[in-house]
């Protein structure tokens, strides 16, 4: 398992970890029922505190990517493709409503902003 | 059970020079990192004094381990390990006689965790402690520290003589103590940096008095700074600003709640704050 932490981004590093160990199971590379590491020894390989990986895993849990049990640790979840999409749609969102709120500010048509978005999303394709 | 060390109204006054501690209160949570931060004659070493009962507050309560300490508790001192800025062994002994002494004085005393840490820290133990340099010293000074095996770790600007690569080092062996979550450690220091990596709590103290006892993510994510304009400022709810300090051509404005400031005030810069500048704003500024 890999995570790279930035020190030299406006992001926090609780968010940095938690994006981090999603795509990781989104991607497979991390899969249902693995272990994760203790939160101390995450804390201790990373050079963070305890509250800021405690802070991530409270996040991974909420969106249904790991369960934590006392005594025991933190797990992946078993597999959950529609949470995991919702929480995709849900990122791709936050998104687009930026992308709205500069058109509706800067007076670029809705018309215009959709032909963009249409022509991203087929080269992206 | 969930402070390891916990003040409450801790006040102490020096009659002599005038300088007192006014109602100190602040909590140590088991398996925490936290970092106390002052500038220069702000009352951390007389806080870590009257926690330690080397100096007798004058009021209020100092729980450790969920008791308080009496002048016959030898106990619970073993369960402390204390390091001060300095060298306060005596200069003419060498690791190896130190630990002769230090054996007779720790009842949980380890010699092979003392000798594993000489050899971690790379320090000669035949070596006299006199020739020993200031990193040295402190190394030794943890690692005499942690041979008794204590489960609370204070320090008093015990980071502060060392480079950035001996401090590196330093802060493993902090990570690893609270491996252990019956652990914690009380870190004092003005170098914030450090703090800022490994610390789960901050708290600032100035002339004599707790300013901010924060979780750190919250205070470096949550507090900003806004760079104002005087006429922004001007117009600012009151109630939003934790301090400001002006300067010649901006203000800069102490927030606690960044995504609030950004909403509210359309307009205006707002910045990621240091540790460092949070320090600064609170003592250099002017508290709202």
């Amino acid at each position: 398992m890999e995570i790279i932490i930035s020190s030299n981004t406006s992001k926090p590093i609780y968010e940095q970890i938690t994006t981090q160990i999603k795509a990781l199971i989104m991607s497979g590379e991390l899969q249902t029922g693995d272990p994760l590491p203790s939160m101390r020894a995450m804390a201790k390989s990373l050079h963070v505190s305890v509250i800021t990986v405690q802070k991530s895993y409270e996040d991974l849990q909420r969106d249904g990517f790991i369960e934590t049990t006392v005594g025991r640790g933190s797990f992946v979840s078993a597999e959950n493709r529609d949470f995991i999409q919702e929480e995709q749609q849900r990122k791709a969102e936050e998104h687009l409503q930026i992308a709205a709120d500069i058109g509706r500010t800067s007076n670029i048509s809705l018309e215009k902003l959709v032909e963009l978005l249409s022509m991203f999303y087929v080269k992206e394709e | 059970m969930t402070n390891i060390l916990e003040l409450v109204n801790v006040s102490k006054r020096f009659s002599e020079t005038g300088f007192a501690l006014c109602n100190i209160s602040f909590a140590l949570p088991y398996g925490s990192i936290m970092g106390y931060v002052g500038e220069n004659g702000a009352g951390k070493t007389t806080t870590i004094g009257c926690i330690l009962n080397t100096l007798s507050k004058d009021s209020g309560t100092i729980e450790l381990f969920e008791r308080e300490m009496n002048d016959k508790d030898t106990a619970l001192r073993e369960d402390i390990g204390v390091v001060y800025d300095g060298d306060n062994f005596p200069r003419y002994l060498n690791a190896e006689k130190l630990a002769n002494v230090m054996r007779g004085l720790y009842v949980n005393w380890d010699d092979d965790l003392f000798q594993k840490q000489l050899a971690d820290f790379k320090l000669d133990k035949n070596q006299k402690i006199k020739t020993y340099s200031k990193g040295m010293t402190m190394k030794l000074g943890i690692a005499v520290a942690l041979a008794h095996h204590p489960k609370l770790l204070i320090l008093d600007e015990a980071t502060s003589g060392l480079d950035p690569v001996m401090r590196e080092e330093i802060l493993d062996v902090f990570l690893d103590f609270v491996q252990d979550e019956k652990h914690s450690i009380l870190l004092s220091s003005h170098i914030t940096s450090d703090l800022e990596k490994v610390a789960d709590y901050i708290t600032f103290i100035h002339e004599g008095e707790i300013i901010l006892s924060e979780q750190k993510d919250d205070l470096i994510y949550r507090y900003a700074v806004m760079r104002c304009k005087f006429e922004q400022f001007s117009k600012m709810d009151k109630a939003d600003i934790v301090a400001y300090r002006k300067r010649d051509y901006q203000i800069d404005v102490l927030i606690a709640d960044k995504s609030m400031a950004e909403r509210k005030y359309k307009g205006i810069v707002v910045d990621t704050v240091s540790v460092d500048e949070i320090m600064l704003l609170l003592v250099k500024g002017e508290r709202a």
